[in-house]
């Protein structure tokens, strides 16, 4: 059976991993070359690397960075934030990385996903969105707004459409992170989780709000989720994978068990 | 003595991972899209992602179709990886229908799942149950997951050359399989962490014999 995958983000700036909440108040949390090992180590089933300066400053990525990682971790990862080009895409995926996550530049640009999809495969393509709640049901029928740039830009663009049209346009997976959930805590944002999960035909990785193991065991049976992203939960040290999993078991959730 | 790896190069997706994990484990390798190459190797490892139909061109166009052929049958180690499993068999329903390198019976097809639940491509960790005692997967357990991500699945003609299953969408399919000097995974070792890593360390140490 398919497992469903834990995912720990690592948001990295000039090569220190942080942490804050809805973008703001980062703290340094460690190396992030020796934290995915201990992740990978650990029991996670994939990593993701997100460089938010690189987004915010127009920095080139790191792909020193990423190389370095390749050569330790064996598990799959992906790389978003920066990336502004199908040559990004290359050097990054060439450098080592299993995938490769777009989030404001395929909302600038949408033919980028099929670009990506028709040159590395749909697998490689990832779709990062951050949606935030919005009254105006008229204007947005899922009740969700993408927004972009550190949730800092508003786009017009329903959550769900643009999530069913990335899928159209080849993306291989869509990372939905909830700008309300995002750093609080307080568990994921199930009813965007399961309305893009139930609408798409690719895997959805939930993000955002993950704070203790029952909140994975909630957004793998009422979010519908094929994945989730966690961070400050296990950054702080609060809880190990290996916690979370055996939550995840207890509760009758196919978890990769031996690594 | 340090294993000599040569992986074959026939534009089907990035390589990168299959040799760093062949390095971390200590081995040499070398990446080759030359059929003198791919005579001359001790271990053949064929990887790859993408589509059937422009891999089996990709193959015909660098003219190492026959080479792999008859690296196979002289008895070299020969790992076929992910769609290098899958043109490893007759024939893929992919790209409206594909022949394929026909080394293993049978065809691979697309999955079909009943419940939209189930996501296409399967992408994410899955078990392998072993259907035989394979030295590809010495010291490790039954049920390991390892790490998939593909659209078809291998559908073997003959039960005898399936090493392990894995079920997905409605289906229980060769996840693993080979016959002789050939085994060839759905998964991608490469990927998988540290089990996956030790199937290749024990493709690495494999003499080609079952």
């Amino acid at each position: 059976m398919l497992t469903r995958r834990i995912i720990p983000c690592l948001d990295v700036r000039n090569r220190k991993v942080t942490k804050g909440v809805k973008f703001q108040n980062n703290v340094e949390l460690g190396d992030p070359i020796e934290m995915a090992v201990a992740y990978s180590d650990g029991g996670c089933d994939e990593l993701v690397f997100y460089d938010i300066t690189a987004s915010a400053e127009r920095r080139p990525i790191d792909i020193g960075m990423v190389h370095e990682v390749a050569k330790v971790v064996h598990i799959p990862f992906a790389v978003g934030g920066g990336i502004e080009t199908l040559e990004d895409m290359r050097r990054v995926l060439l450098a080592g990385a299993e995938k490769v996550s777009v989030n404001s530049l395929a909302v600038r640009n949408p033919d980028i996903i099929a670009q990506g999809a028709r040159e590395f495969g749909s697998q490689c393509i990832v779709l990062g969105m951050d949606p935030v709640k919005v009254a105006d049901k008229g204007r947005f029928p899922s009740g969700y707004e993408v927004t972009t740039r550190g949730f800092r830009e508003r786009t017009g663009l329903d959550s769900l459409e643009w999530a069913r049209r990335a899928e159209a346009l080849g993306a291989g997976e869509i990372v939905v992170n909830s700008v309300d959930a995002d750093g609080t805590r307080d568990g994921f944002e199930l009813n965007l989780t399961s309305m893009i999960a139930m609408n798409v035909r690719i895997p959805v990785v939930a993000s955002g709000g993950a704070g203790t193991c029952r909140h994975l065991v909630d957004v793998f049976t009422e979010g519908k989720a094929d994945a989730a992203i966690v961070a400050s939960m296990v950054h702080t040290g609060e809880f190990t994978i290996r916690q979370i999993k055996d939550e995840l078991i207890a509760a009758g959730i196919p978890v990769r068990k031996k690594w | 003595m340090t294993a000599m790896i040569t992986v074959v190069d026939y534009r089907a997706g990035n390589l990168t991972s299959v040799q760093l994990a062949f390095e971390h484990i200590g081995a040499k390798v070398k990446i080759t899209d030359k059929a003198s190459d791919i005579l001359a190797a001790e271990r053949v490892v064929f990887p790859g992602v993408g589509a059937a139909e422009s891999a089996m061109g990709n193959l015909r166009q660098l003219g190492i179709l026959e080479a792999l052929k008859e690296s196979v049958s002289r008895g070299v180690p020969f790992l076929g990886i992910c769609i290098g499993m899958q043109l490893l068999f007759d024939f893929s329903e992919e790209d409206g229908g594909t022949p394929c390198i026909g080394l293993l019976p049978g065809t691979v097809k697309r999955f079909r799942p009943s419940d939209p639940a189930d996501k296409i491509p399967q992408m994410g960790w899955n078990a392998v149950t072993k259907a035989v005692q394979h030295p590809l997967f010495e010291g490790i357990e039954d049920q390991s997951e390892f790490y998939f991500v593909h659209s078809y699945y291998p559908a073997p003609a003959e039960r005898s050359v399936i090493i392990g299953q894995t079920d997905y969408a409605d289906v229980t399919f060769a996840s693993a399989a080979g016959r002789a000097n050939l085994a060839a995974v759905q998964f991608h070792p490469e990927r998988s962490g540290r089990i996956g890593l030790r199937l290749l360390e024990n493709f690495c140490r494999w003499d080609g014999k079952c």
